[in-house]
């Protein structure tokens, strides 16, 4: 960033959290920052409808995330549908917002890009002014204050927070809902996942099978929800932070299973 | 572009049957047509659209081209509200010209990309009709190509095509330079002669089969020596 480059600013967070304090008072110069993001803070101006769109919102998806033993595994599809035209089959759902924290997405994908842009940011700030991260429980509760003023309208984010140190997974939607949980799964094709996950999830899985149970749900969910398809991204977060797996065909997935039957 | 069945009853074609009364409102947006293209490689970009700007029935302008040059290495194609691309694309120069005297540097591909979904969200309630796709090299000099929706959605790809014939368009593509659905087949890296030869004809094709894209089309070939546009003519019916 061009700041950083001014200021010759080293960043002390991007190795491991460190205890020692480090003060960057004398790193920041006291120019302004640049021209602040233009959040949409206006609401609409009435209340019952907005101007009629043209044009129909990328939706639809399968996202799951669960706790066990070995961390938090992220899984979704990569699917970005627009009423019936695949928009973008290999779009990112799962978002790295730090070392430590990912979010799975679902709803409008532009909502969801942008409201963890916003929330990395955020996050990011926090960081720098309490020399500390934000938990999980503190990123949760965070997003779902940011959306609650864009309450009732069209806005639709179905976030997961999968974090790692305290408290660890998070449910956040923006009709106000945020729940705490071992177990989530979100979009058109979550039910078929859960019927999956339900199956397969235990505490004490290893990192492989785990993995397997979170590709498996997402692969018969794609199979039987329209929404749903193309890719399958795995996330897994640890005390190290997160790793991603490499993205995979289910177009493969789905021969290999037809050719053994 | 989808048609008006997609929307409503399937089987009935609510321009020619009877539905019901119906209020018709003011609608701040038009539809003006156009396909917009874009195409990265090794070390060049391709961005191309149609000249074509038409409104229901009508056509307005033949020579109305979709792409605008933002910096030496990047272009921006737009269409759908024309009204939209023009205020749209002002703001972006703006934008730019605000980055060059703060920072002293030339705003990259990438940082582009960024800041135009911010300008997109910003109207969330109220979007810009634009279909946007950039195309340029970034800071590597390898080729670059950004898809947009309307509210700021957006991703970098190899190739995208946006606009009114973008749904005929795309298969191809993925078709073609992403080999997709094609067994055995060796996958050989796109060389600028080949790709410009490929959206000449692919465009050529838009323009039998989508009513909104004809007229000429306006190629912009970007590589580090600079930005290089051609003129093509296409059907002009």
């Amino acid at each position: 960033m061009a700041l950083e480059d001014l200021c010759h600013f080293r960043d002390i967070f991007q190795e491991d959290i460190t205890t020692e304090r480090f003060s960057i008072a004398s790193a920041i110069s006291s120019q302004e920052s640049p021209s602040a993001f233009p959040l949409p803070t206006n609401l609409p101006f009435t209340s019952s409808q907005t101007v009629p769109l043209p044009f129909p919102m990328a939706h639809g998806t399968t996202t799951l995330a669960f706790m066990f033993q070995g961390g938090v595994l992220a899984a979704a599809d990569t699917r970005s549908s627009c009423s019936g035209l695949v928009a973008c089959p290999a779009s990112q759902k799962i978002l790295p917002i730090h070392s430590h924290l990912v979010g799975t997405t679902s709803g409008t994908s532009a909502d969801c890009m942008l409201w963890k842009r916003i929330l990395a940011r955020e996050l990011r700030l926090y960081q720098l002014r309490h020399s500390r991260r934000l938990s999980t429980r503190g990123a949760a509760k965070l997003l779902s204050h940011m959306l609650h003023p864009f309450k009732g309208t069209e806005l639709c984010v179905a976030a997961t927070l999968c974090g790692w140190d305290g408290g660890e997974l998070f449910y956040v939607c923006s009709d106000g809902t945020r729940l705490e949980g071992m177990l989530f799964s979100v979009g058109s094709g979550s039910p078929y996942a859960y019927s999956i996950l339900d199956q397969g999830v235990r505490w004490g899985l290893t990192v492989e099978e785990a993995t397997s149970v979170a590709r498996e749900a997402v692969y018969r969910a794609t199979h039987r929800d329209a929404y749903s398809g193309n890719f399958v991204d795995v996330f897994h977060i640890t005390s190290k932070g997160w790793t991603r797996r490499k993205r995979e065909d289910l177009k493969e997935e789905y021969y290999r299973e037809k050719e053994s039957d | 572009m989808l048609s008006a069945q997609t929307f409503g009853d399937p089987g009935k074609m609510k321009d020619y049957h009877y539905t019901g009364p119906v209020e018709h409102r003011f609608s701040p947006y038009a539809f003006n047509g156009g396909t917009v293209l874009a195409v990265a490689g090794d070390d060049f970009a391709i961005v191309a659209s149609d000249t074509r700007l038409s409104e229901g029935y009508s056509i307005h302008s033949r020579d109305s081209p979709k792409c605008y040059k933002l910096t030496d290495t990047t272009v921006i194609g737009c269409s759908g509200f024309h009204g939209d691309c023009l205020t749209l694309t002002k703001i972006i120069d703006a934008r730019l010209k605000m980055y060059k005297h703060s920072n002293n540097k030339t705003m990259t591909s990438g940082a582009i990309a960024a800041m135009l979904s911010t300008i997109l969200y910003g109207r969330r309630f109220f979007p810009y009709y634009v279909y946007n796709i950039i195309g340029g090299l970034d800071e590597e000099g390898k080729g670059a190509v950004y898809s947009f929706d309307p509210v700021g959605s957006y991703q970098r790809d190899t190739y995208k095509a946006g606009g009114s014939a973008s749904a005929m368009l795309q298969p191809l593509l993925d078709n073609q330079i992403g080999f997709k659905n094609m067994e055995g087949v060796q996958h050989v890296p796109l060389t600028k002669e080949k790709a410009v030869q490929l959206v000449k004809d692919v465009f050529i094709s838009a323009a039998e089969r989508d009513v909104y894209t004809g007229d000429a089309l306006r190629i912009c070939v970007i590589t580090k020596k600079g930005i290089d546009e051609q003129t093509l003519p296409l059907r002009k019916d």
